[in-house]
């Protein structure tokens, strides 16, 4: 079973991912976006972490919550609302419980993605983090690893595509070729949930 | 790359600090990067409230002031603002008449303002929204973000402050915009790729004798690249993409644009180019700006909005301003 602390331990590797590969991020978003991925998902984990040590919300579904609210606060640009409502959304489905299981979590880390896809409008196929997330649930009730493994192959799978969402859509088929920084960040929240699991 | 700043994490700050500095006719809070007039709320009058990433100084804290904006909310270099900072920026600033949020056409914005305006009227603040989206290089449909707000935002927010500042009401104001916007078309051209302080070197790489047509606001690559081409050649180019969207049987309003590294004396020289043309094309001028409004950095090129307007629009156009980017008549 799943509490409080996994979910805590969940949100601090993924900050921690997060600052070792900011410069990778930028540097992805930079041929077809803006080159601030990294440093703008930067700012709202080392936020998120900083929050959770102050604050120690006692169930599953609180820590997410805190975390999307502070996402929501400090990133902006459209990662900001994206992955805020992606954890608030999947915190608020998990309910006040004390302690979720694997299963659980999978459910609600698909209403959270559904969430996602309504406020952004991306299907999968459009070169967005969608494409990272989708399979990602689809094998977590497999494992965390599956889940981390097809995350992964999702965000590589976003290089051929071309943007239909964000501001990689401006260029049109000009963002052919270039993997979408968005899935990738996504990859690496999913790699850092298989890594709270010691997986 | 040499650039006239700290470090990158505090760039925003820092401009805005300097900006209250030099600025003591606004409230500008630095902390929770909100800008706002200093006589705001003014009683009976809707509040505007616009916002975006920094970067494209003087939009859109140097519009902030009697006759345009009544607040602004600069967010991270090229990233929109946060929700809390739109929602603190419309408490300060609304009487009780309403808030009109002016939105750019960029996902992050509109989602940033969407819950801004959830937030705000749940407490009881009364929020429209306008979308501004006039770049004719980028083609909108179902399955896209849609066309990029660019240029005409200086338009939307000038007449649209004017007609509040006259004590128009909320829905008249909102229409008011959202014409501005219908009537608007621009189209923008980088001669090279901008630095954000975050990355450090050049956003694309654009070779010396090669030239982006279709460019947005955000050191983003445009629609085409071609090798560099003249001033009456690029004017060409940039008119009729616009003029092929529109077909202006009004005035027009011009807006000839610099991205923040090209000088005056090229803009200028552009201008006489797009005003041959329209000349050409019999579209008649009513006012024209030439200057750097909504810049990308420090990236070189231009950018051509045009917006038909009637004679309301144009006194309203023409209605006095006293901004830090852009002043006349007070």
């Amino acid at each position: 079973m799943l509490d409080a602390d996994f979910f805590r331990r969940w949100m601090t590797a993924t900050a921690a991912s997060v600052d070792r590969e900011a410069e990778r991020l930028t540097a992805l978003d930079s041929p077809i976006g803006d080159a601030d991925h990294g440093s703008n998902l930067q700012r709202g984990f080392r936020a998120v972490a900083a929050t959770l040590e102050k604050e120690a919300p006692q169930t599953p579904g609180a820590v997410l919550m805190l975390a999307g609210r502070q996402l929501i606060s400090t990133v902006g640009g459209a990662s900001g609302p994206l992955y805020g409502t992606l954890l608030r959304r999947t915190g608020k489905a998990l309910g006040d419980a004390a302690e979720v299981d694997a299963q659980g979590l999978a459910d609600a880390l698909r209403t959270g993605v559904d969430a996602v896809m309504q406020l952004g409008g991306a299907a999968p196929g459009d070169k967005t983090m969608i494409d990272a997330l989708v399979p990602a649930v689809d094998a977590l009730g497999e494992s965390f690893a599956a889940a981390r493994t097809a995350a992964e192959e999702g965000a590589l799978a976003t290089t051929p595509l071309q943007a239909r969402k964000g501001r990689a859509s401006y260029l049109g088929e000009r963002s052919i070729g270039h993997q979408d920084p968005g899935a990738t960040s996504s990859a690496l929240l999913i790699a850092a949930l298989a890594e709270a699991a010691g997986e | 790359m040499k650039m006239l700043i700290n470090v990158a994490e505090t760039v925003v700050a820092d401009a805005l600090r300097g900006m209250a500095a030099a600025h003591p006719e606004l409230t500008v809070d630095v902390e929770n990067r909100v800008i706002v007039r200093r006589d705001a709320p003014v009683p009976g009058k809707v509040g505007l409230v616009s916002g975006g990433g920094s970067g494209h100084e003087p939009l859109h804290g140097g519009f902030v002031g009697p006759g345009m904006l009544s607040a602004a909310c600069p967010g991270e270099v090229f990233t929109s603002p946060v929700p809390d900072q739109m929602v603190r920026a419309a408490a300060a600033v609304d009487s009780g008449a309403g808030v009109l949020f002016i939105v750019k056409n960029y996902t992050g914005d509109v989602l940033n303002f969407d819950m801004a305006a959830e937030l705000a009227e749940d407490e009881g603040i009364q929020i429209a929204k306008v979308l501004v989206n006039d770049d004719v290089a980028v083609t909108d449909s179902l399955y896209t973000a849609g066309r990029r707000g660019t240029g005409a935002t200086l338009f939307v927010e000038k007449i649209a402050g004017a007609a509040a500042e006259e004590g128009q009401p909320l829905e008249r104001v909102e229409a008011l915009a959202r014409q501005v916007n219908e009537n608007s078309r621009s189209f923008g051209v980088a001669l090279s790729a901008c630095t954000t302080p975050a990355k450090g070197s050049p956003t694309f790489d654009l070779p010396p004798g090669e030239l982006e047509l279709g460019v947005g606001i955000h050191g983003e690559p445009g629609r085409e690249r071609r090798a560099m081409m003249t001033s009456r050649e690029i004017a060409d180019f940039s008119v009729n993409a616009i003029l092929e969207d529109m077909s202006p049987r009004n005035p027009v309003l011009v807006l000839v644009n610099g991205m923040g590294a090209t000088p005056l004396l090229e803009l200028y020289g552009f201008n006489a180019e797009v005003q041959r043309l329209l000349t050409e094309r019999g579209v008649p001028v009513a006012r024209t700006l030439v200057g750097n409004y909504v810049t990308s950095l420090d990236m070189a090129g231009a950018s051509v909005t045009l917006c038909q307007v009637d004679e309301d629009l144009l006194r309203l156009w023409d209605a006095p301003v006293r901004t830090a980017g852009l002043r006349w008549g007070m």
